[in-house]
């Protein structure tokens, strides 16, 4: 008797949940460094996303709704909660997986068993699409090519395109991704460290890509990633969580190394940034890229080709550097100043971090 | 004193891919209370077996690595300074992968 209640002192302090007076706490919400329990954290971490979903209007009845898996901790808790809430509150969503294949041996093909886990454990149908069907290449074909520098560079182009192609197949209205919090935090960060002001002024939306073919939003955008972890913990979901073999090198790195130590300070830093992000407003005297079509594909694109179409045609052309750093000419993939025997050499000796796209 | 450490997230990458571990610890000289700072550097020395850095930063766990005592947030118990006993579980969390 003296041990547990020893133990149980240990444990919360001998304090009780805040929310509901009642049972022991077990995790300190980073958000509101509130102490509460396990039933009322599944209840304030469900509400909350609720109410996002709900103030933002992300979704109208009816909707078809592909949900961005890869088979970690945000997509998978997303897959849970969504197909929960959907269910709960009657959205009236009819969801499905939508997983992205890169052709990364050793990551992506475990990752994607779990998806398919997934899609029996919470009746979802699944659609995968690969890069090897869209594009030819996998990214080990591609990293074979250009080295262990500037793979997240083609791999991001290359998964957006995919996932827009894969809702298409899937003939779904909206596509939603697992972004948390965190994540968009480290990309606001990472657009003013890289003057990318294009960018910079959309990053915080919770919905993009509404004047495009399909619109995606995030629901996870006020979700801290360690709720999302402790989430899946306790309601014991299923998800993979290896680092890709191909990221170390990645620039992302150092934004959130310098997040995950900010949020050690401070938590609230995280939901600041995101604050901050979302009421920049760009001086009237920027110039901003016009959006217009590619030439050669007819996706959206500010460029006479898509970044998807000049990284293909460096990778067909054994021109890899193509598409990487500052353009020189009027129009980018205008490469005539690109020496093809030197190509592979320059595209490792480039110092990481320092591709501007 | 007798502990089970589990790592997940891919922490166990470092300890030889094994997720759980049953642990014997000797507590520190001149002491007898164990705390969670004490159990860090014991794990540092005698499980992780490669890239160190990606477990613990100075004194303690890297940023965006999560522990759980008895299955209780340890920002709860006084993190580093948490004491421990025979029996408990403590888990290990890393958060820092693709999602």
């Amino acid at each position: 008797m003296e041990a547990s209640e020893a133990k149980s002192k240990r444990a919360g302090g001998s304090r009780l949940c805040c929310i509901c007076n009642k049972r022991r706490p077990v995790l300190k919400r980073p958000k509101t460094l509130q102490q509460i329990c396990r039933e009322c954290f599944y209840e304030v971490f469900e509400e909350e996303i609720h109410q996002v979903i709900v103030q933002n209007r992300l979704f109208k009845s009816g909707e078809r709704v592909a949900i961005g898996a890869s088979g970690g901790k945000d997509s998978t808790v997303l897959a849970y909660v969504l197909s929960e809430l959907n269910r709960r509150h009657n959205y009236g969503l009819d969801l499905f997986l939508l997983s992205i294949d890169e052709g990364i041996t050793g990551y992506r093909d475990d990752s994607l068993e779990t998806v398919k886990r997934n899609e029996v454990q919470y009746g979802l149908p699944l659609q995968i699409v690969s890069y090897k069907d869209l594009y030819g290449w996998t990214m080990d074909d591609i990293v074979k090519m250009i080295g262990l520098k500037n793979n997240c560079t083609f791999c991001g182009v290359f998964r957006r395109q995919a996932l827009d192609r894969g809702a298409t197949l899937l003939k779904v209205d909206k596509l939603v991704t697992g972004h948390n919090a965190d994540d968009i935090a480290e990309t606001v960060l990472l657009n003013i460290l890289r003057g990318d002001i294009a960018r910079l002024s959309r990053c915080t939306s919770i919905t993009t890509g509404e004047d495009g073919p399909i619109p995606r939003c995030k629901p996870f955008k006020y979700t801290y990633e360690k709720e999302i972890v402790m989430y899946a913990y306790f309601k014991k979901l299923d998800y993979f969580s290896t680092e890709c073999i191909y990221s170390p090198n990645a620039y992302r790195g150092f934004a959130r190394e310098f997040i995950k130590d900010l949020e050690r300070l401070r938590p609230r830093a995280i939901l600041d940034i995101i604050k901050s992000g979302e009421d920049f407003r760009i001086a009237t005297t920027t110039k901003m890229p016009e959006q217009g079509t590619c030439e050669r594909c007819g996706y959206i694109s500010s460029q006479k080709w898509c970044k998807a179409c000049v990284l293909l045609e460096g990778l067909n052309r054994g021109l890899p550097k193509m598409g990487i750093g500052r353009p020189r000419g009027s129009v980018n993939g205008d490469n005539k100043h690109t020496k093809a025997g030197s190509t592979a050499k320059s595209i490792e000796s480039k110092q990481c971090g320092s591709l501007d796209f | 004193m007798q502990l089970t450490l589990e790592f997940g997230g891919g922490l166990e990458l470092l300890c030889d891919s094994i997720k759980i571990h049953k642990v014997n610890i000797n507590l520190p000289n001149e002491s007898d209370i164990l705390t969670m700072k004490d159990l860090l550097s014991w794990v540092r020395t005698n499980l992780i077996k490669e890239r160190p850095e990606m477990f613990m930063k100075g004194d303690t766990v890297r940023p965006g690595v999560l522990v759980l005592v008895n299955d209780c947030d340890w920002e709860l118990s006084g993190q580093l300074d948490t004491t421990l006993e025979d029996k408990d579980v403590i888990v290990f969390i890393s958060t820092l992968h693709g999602g």
